[in-house]
């Protein structure tokens, strides 16, 4: 590589788009995702990622842009994961092996025939993997809208999401309409889903969603710093994944850049991995009758 | 030091000095099935009483009817003569049976604490000096100041009774209630957390309503026991109400009490 950024990335349309999108993308999951992780609900992003691929892949087949596929479908399916309580442990194994199996194949059936229709194979690749680079200019204010819509009511919730983690009973009897929380939430989680499935696709929306979150939770103790790791960490992977895809095109396959979001999803990984690297975060001494409870030299000196 | 009544008593000398919480005949039914039946009692301010009896007899109900969270099929709760409602909510102080918080989790007791203030709110909450000051003065109010910037996840379960305490007490509740909290706890813990529940009570006027299974850690700090069993309670100070005839009758069988060195053992008859 003879420079450090290849020659003309900054001059590139797509490129300053996919930079700016990437960074709402990025910031809005690594935000929420700091949330998902403390409520214990990886599983239901895992699964709004799902069905949105159906979404997304029925947008493409009606030929309607696919963030509002990926978005309705989101949607549609938090409001049904609430009423069914997917989230809840003990639906979960029937719903993975039914309802989000029913929805991948959807999704096949979908692609397949969107394929048949218009004779390009890439539509099915950017609904499962991501099109940062193919954004259309005029999504560009929606997706920012999006994001900042979803930030926004997680930062009105963060306080009550807060203490809901803490002990839910404890929220109710401080009059915290729990359940309503909870909706509200898993409609900001469906959206930033979709905008990670624009990014990165939707297969692959649940890394940066959780991947930064799961990093951040690892170097930090208190809940404002965990977001504030968790957003520079996506921003990172993204723009750096943005950058290794521009480069890429001068890599064999020469004249074919590789995915982004195979960059991304190794950054985030790499990331997670680093993260190993620093030693746990020490605990505070206890209180004086533990310690002295311990067998350690002060007993040999007496 | 912690002081959730720091206005002497003197300040309010024509308000009338009833109960800070009356239960009027409460009856509550849970899936078709009636768990409690008239149950009634009364707290003072200050006083300590404990919620007694087996596991499954009715005392987390009573706790959450208490809070708002079960609406009871008859009867009535009264907070300060009042019934329930969402501006006296506050007057009440919860610390519930036990937490769910993985030990990765990035909430430091602190934070915890902090929530105590304002967690139910909407909106953000900006750092400030006093919001500090007051949280690490309810956690210095419990014991908890030296693992204050610890995860509460990384707790023992004494610590994070403690934290939850602090929590409860932050935003300056007449009337504490704590749902087991000496569930799981040794010995030492346990002997630590009577310690500063009773002092509460004692030094800054705090009613203390608290479940267990067990009473005799409580005997040395509790001024009433509402004894459950059987769907029914009976209320009173512990040497009135924790006898053979008394809890018999409660049971709806034999069952002897046994004093034995100043300790308390229900045994059921035969």
């Amino acid at each position: 590589m003879h420079y450090l950024f290849e020659p003309g990335l900054f001059s590139s349309g797509p490129v300053r788009t996919a930079l700016l999108v990437g960074a709402v993308v990025a910031v809005t999951s690594g935000v929420i995702g700091v949330f998902t992780v403390l409520r214990g609900q990886s599983f239901a992003g895992h699964s709004l990622a799902d069905v949105a691929t159906t979404g997304g892949s029925g947008a493409f087949l009606v030929g309607v842009n696919q963030f509002w596929g990926f978005l309705v479908a989101g949607v549609v399916a938090a409001a049904l994961m609430e009423g069914i309580g997917v989230q809840r442990r003990r639906g979960r194994d029937v719903a993975t092996g039914v309802v989000l199996g029913a929805a991948l194949g959807l999704a096949a059936l979908f692609l397949y025939l969107g394929t048949l229709r218009t004779a390009t194979t890439g539509a099915a690749f950017t609904v499962l993997f991501g099109s940062i680079f193919v954004i259309s200019p005029d999504t560009v204010p929606v997706l920012i809208a999006s994001g900042a819509v979803a930030l926004l009511v997680v930062a009105v919730l963060a306080r009550v999401l807060l203490l809901t983690s803490v002990s839910p009973d404890l929220a109710r009897a401080r009059g915290v309409h729990v359940r309503l929380v909870g909706i509200v939430y898993l409609a900001a989680l469906a959206v930033s889903v979709s905008l990670a499935a624009v990014a990165i696709g939707a297969v692959l929306s649940t890394a940066l969603l959780i991947g930064p979150a799961a990093t951040a939770l690892r170097l930090t103790k208190s809940p404002v710093r965990a977001m504030a790791v968790s957003a520079l960490a996506g921003l990172a992977a993204t723009w750096l994944g943005i950058v290794g895809a521009y480069d890429s095109y001068y890599w064999p396959p020469h004249g074919h850049g590789w995915p982004v979001s195979f960059f991304v999803v190794v950054l985030v990984l790499a990331g997670y991995l680093l993260s190993y690297l620093r030693p746990r975060l020490r605990r505070p001494p206890r209180s004086p009758h533990e310690e002295a409870a311990e067998c350690g030299p002060e007993a040999a000196r007496v | 030091m912690i002081t959730p009544q720091s206005s002497p008593p003197a300040a309010a000398p024509h308000a009338p000095r009833g109960d800070l919480l009356t239960l009027d005949g409460i009856g509550v039914r849970l899936g078709g099935r009636q768990v409690l039946c008239d149950v009634s009692f009364s707290l003072a301010k200050g006083e300590f009483t404990g919620i007694i009896g087996p596991n499954g007899a009715g005392k987390t109900t009573l706790l959450r009817v208490i809070l708002g969270l079960i609406e009871p099929s008859g009867g009535r709760v009264l907070v300060d003569g009042t019934p329930l409602h969402n501006k006296n909510k506050s007057a009440i102080g919860y610390v519930p049976q036990k937490l769910v918080i993985d030990p990765d989790m990035p909430l430091r007791a602190r934070d915890v604490v902090s929530l105590g203030l304002d967690g139910h709110k909407l909106g953000f909450a900006f750092p400030s000096r006093q919001r500090r000051e007051l949280v690490l003065e309810a956690l210095a109010g419990v014991g908890a100041l030296a693992y204050a910037d610890a995860r509460v996840g990384e707790l023992s379960g004494g610590e994070q009774q403690r934290v939850l305490i602090a929590h409860a007490l932050i935003s300056r509740p007449k009337l504490l209630l704590l749902d087991e909290p000496l569930a799981n706890l040794d010995l030492r813990s346990e002997q630590e957390i009577v310690a500063v529940l009773g002092k509460l009570a004692r030094e800054h006027e705090i009613s203390v309503l608290l479940s267990a299974h067990d009473m005799n850690p409580l005997l040395g700090v509790m001024d009433k026991v509402v004894y459950v069993a059987n769907g029914h309670a009976a209320a009173g100070p512990a040497d009135e109400v924790v006898t053979s005839e008394g809890l018999t009758e409660l049971y709806g069988h034999t069952v002897d009490v046994v004093r034995l060195h100043g300790r308390v053992l229900v045994v059921a008859g035969e």
